[in-house]
């Protein structure tokens, strides 16, 4: 009997299969818990922690407030974030770049019961591997800041294309970094045409208010269609 | 870099593979990747000539990349084109209402393998 060949095996195995389907739990979980989940993407140094905290601040008489803070390592941002109020749990990611599904489940079942009714999940600093996997979050929101230059929907275009709102922080640079907020906004909606975009400062406070009262409505919205379906 | 991850992920699939169809050594591995997947091939060679190693069922198994090319469907116009060349806007009509038909893939087309002698 010979063997010793070497046979052809089909498989056909998508790789973001097991992200999917970790995915697709999370949203099963928010579903049923009555949450909604940010996923909140940026470069290190856009504003990631200082837009958060703005933002607990604005919803935490209207909503529970969640974190869940990504980092290679260190908790320096979760104290931050703590002081203002939120429930906050820290998540290393150790050598990985991003946070994937399976990691925000996780996340999540460390969160205090019931869930927040808001939870943002704070990513790794970041423009490229975060836009890749889809945590299972029902807004994926990007900071942009002024610094950074409005060049980068050409260079980064993944992130900017898998965002559904998109703020601009530091607009209170905007004159020493020349950048142009017309060419920055024609830049990403050539890639995404239905991006929601807001120019803020977290430094300031502009430009808050009108956000984090489309964002109220936005949750709210969410949630009254879980509550109605749970019950 | 999340190469290094999809590395450890294939290898992980593998293994499964391997065990289902009763595989005791692989000789080759054949990916399949989308032109738009993100994935950069070249990190993804070296992650998995370094993986390999350490591992017997994949020690020897070459690893080949066959690239599948991004077309995009326009709805306006009912056209196709080259994701690549022309990003989200339709180059014959100019219509953003366009969405990806393929090119974000990442699978494990076939391998070639030994099997355990009954």
């Amino acid at each position: 009997m010979d063997n010793k060949g070497f046979d052809l095996i089909e498989v056909r195995a998508g790789i973001e299969a097991e992200n999917g389907r970790y995915a697709l739990l999370v949203r099963e979980l928010l579903e049923r818990e009555g949450a909604f989940l940010i996923n909140l993407m940026a470069s290190p140094g856009a504003g990631k922690t200082s837009v958060l905290c703005r933002v607990i601040d604005a919803l935490k008489g209207r909503f529970s407030v969640g974190v869940m803070e990504a980092d290679m390592d260190a908790d320096v941002d979760a104290r931050t974030v703590r002081e203002h109020g939120a429930d906050v749990v820290q998540l290393h990611t150790g050598t990985s770049c991003h946070m994937d599904a399976k990691m925000t489940l996780e996340g999540l079942g460390a969160l205090k019961r019931p869930l927040p009714e808001v939870i943002v999940l704070e990513n790794v600093g970041n423009l490229v591997c975060p836009a890749e996997f889809d945590v299972g979050a029902d807004m994926r929101l990007m900071i942009l800041s002024v610094p950074e230059g409005d060049d980068k929907p050409l260079k980064y275009p993944l992130m900017f294309t898998v965002s559904d709102w998109m703020l601009i922080n530091k607009i209170d640079t905007a004159a020493i970094f020349d950048f142009d907020f017309e060419r920055c906004e024609r830049n990403v909606r050539t890639l995404n045409p239905d991006i929601g975009i807001f120019p803020v400062s977290a430094k300031t406070g502009e430009g808050f208010a009108g956000f984090t009262e489309r964002l109220a409505e936005r949750i709210e919205e969410t949630l009254r269609k879980r509550r109605g379906e749970t019950r | 870099m999340h190469e290094l991850g999809i590395v450890k992920h294939v290898i992980k699939t593998l293994g499964d593979v391997a065990k289902e169809n009763g595989v005791k050594r692989i000789g080759s591995v054949t990916l399949e990747v989308g032109e738009v997947s993100g994935v950069v091939i070249e990190q993804l060679v070296d992650c998995w000539n370094y993986f390999r190693e350490k591992n017997e069922l994949v020690k020897n198994a070459e690893l080949t990349v066959e690239t599948l090319e991004a077309v995009t469907f326009c709805t306006a116009c009912e056209k196709t084109y080259r994701t690549v060349d022309h990003g989200r806007i339709c180059p014959f009509c100019k219509s953003k209402e366009t969405y990806l038909l393929r090119g974000n893939e990442f699978s494990i087309k076939q391998i070639e393998a030994e099997l355990i002698d009954e």
